[in-house]
């Protein structure tokens, strides 16, 4: 290692042809939050300020329950694409860094689905 | 990788003070940081108050009266004294720029000079650029082409083709904005930062390369292009007002448009 010339050690393993598409969708998921973050503040003013029956069909009507979901995929989906690019920034150990960034795309999964799930169950059983 | 305290060899120490000669009207206190590797001693920072009626008026010129006529062990680059070259980039007053363009009066009290940060010390004030060089040499910084050259012309370019050069070939490679850059700190083994990718940029837009393709394929990678998170420190700091931030959004654009379009 020691004997490796500095033009060795910068090109390393070579250029990993990814990156495009997870800086990419980390700007879609971000305009597209933008607007649907509205609905989202509607939906919480009406759990905080409705009673539990108003804010069941506010959410069971197709369109707001859809902008619920999409705005759940895309947080979810936004939030792990920026946690790995922290994780990437700030963990050095290789082995780690790979297992935190599987950690997060699995928690962030299972939270994405069990709140597309809630919303679903609201939206057809009311 | 990301290192937030000092190393306890790195820990600065206070150095030694040379006062202003007697009688000197106006004065101004420079604080330089020194490191010999020989010594074993950890950094310090020496104190010098030069006599500002027999010293230059820039920057640099203070480092040289420190160096003619005070210290002679003072360890610093320079070459062209004028902003071409590059040498004398180093870290004044928190900010990186070249010695020899900054000018003493713009600064308003003491006049702290470290070298530029985050990189290897070789001793006082120049810094190991071995491996910033490497990057370099890795983007392939020369034209590439298949098509043979015209037999009774160089590579003609039109004035609107050239001009995409502007701001892009005037980088003297000083390296003030990569070692500015938080991702280059704490990424620099495998980001290429800003000044590199202005570099490869430059050779992205230029209308007779023809390897444009292969070189997005090189820096299509999330560490060596997408580390830079906009930042802009490299912008901000470049003493020759060029801007590197922009060179890496156009690229980050091409490639989307390669993969999008």
């Amino acid at each position: 290692m020691a004997y490796q010339s500095p033009l060795a050690r910068v090109r390393g393993l070579g250029s990993a042809h990814t990156g495009t598409g997870h800086w990419w969708m980390q700007r879609v998921t971000a305009v597209v939050l933008v607007p649907l973050s509205w609905q989202l503040l509607v939906f919480l003013d009406l759990t905080r300020n409705a009673p539990y029956q108003q804010t069941i069909e506010w959410l069971s009507s197709p369109f707001n329950g859809v902008c619920i979901i999409v705005w759940t995929l895309a947080a979810f989906y936004h939030a792990a694409l920026g946690l790995q690019v922290v994780i990437e920034d700030y963990v050095a150990k290789e082995g780690v860094k790979i297992i935190s960034v599987w950690a997060v795309n699995l928690i962030f999964s299972f939270l994405a689905i069990a709140a597309l799930a809630a919303v679903l169950r609201i939206m057809v059983a009311g | 990788m990301a290192e937030f305290t000092l190393p306890k060899n790195s820990v600065l120490t206070q150095g030694k003070t040379f006062n202003a000669p007697k009688g000197a009207a106006h004065t101004r206190r420079f604080e330089v940081y020194r490191w010999n590797p020989d010594s074993g001693e950890n950094p310090r920072v020496d104190v010098y108050e030069l006599d500002m009626g027999s010293c230059g008026p820039m920057v640099l010129d203070a480092i040289l009266k420190i160096k003619n006529e005070i210290d002679s062990t003072l360890t610093f680059r320079r070459s062209c004294r004028e902003g071409v070259c590059g040498s004398c980039a180093m870290n004044i007053n928190g900010k990186n720029t070249l010695a020899c363009t900054k000018s003493i009066d713009s600064y308003p009290d003491t006049i702290k000079i470290f070298p530029l940060p985050h990189m290897q010390v070789v001793k006082d004030l120049v810094p190991d650029m071995t491996h910033f060089y490497a990057q370099y040499a890795s983007i392939k910084p020369w034209i590439a082409v298949q098509t043979p050259a015209p037999a009774d012309s160089e590579r003609l370019q039109s004035h609107e083709d050239r001009a995409k050069l502007d701001g892009l070939y005037d980088c003297v490679l000083c390296a003030c904005c990569s070692t500015s850059c938080p991702s280059y700190w704490w990424n620099s083994e495998r980001y290429l930062g800003p000044a590199v990718l202005l570099q490869a940029y430059r050779w992205l837009v230029d209308s007779r390369d023809e390897a444009t393709g292969e070189r997005l394929d090189d820096l299509e990678d999330p560490f060596k292009l997408y580390r830079c998170h906009t930042i802009m420190n490299c912008t901000d700091t470049c003493p020759k007002g060029l801007n590197p931030a922009k060179a890496i959004a156009e690229i980050k654009k091409m490639l989307v448009i390669r993969q999008q379009g």
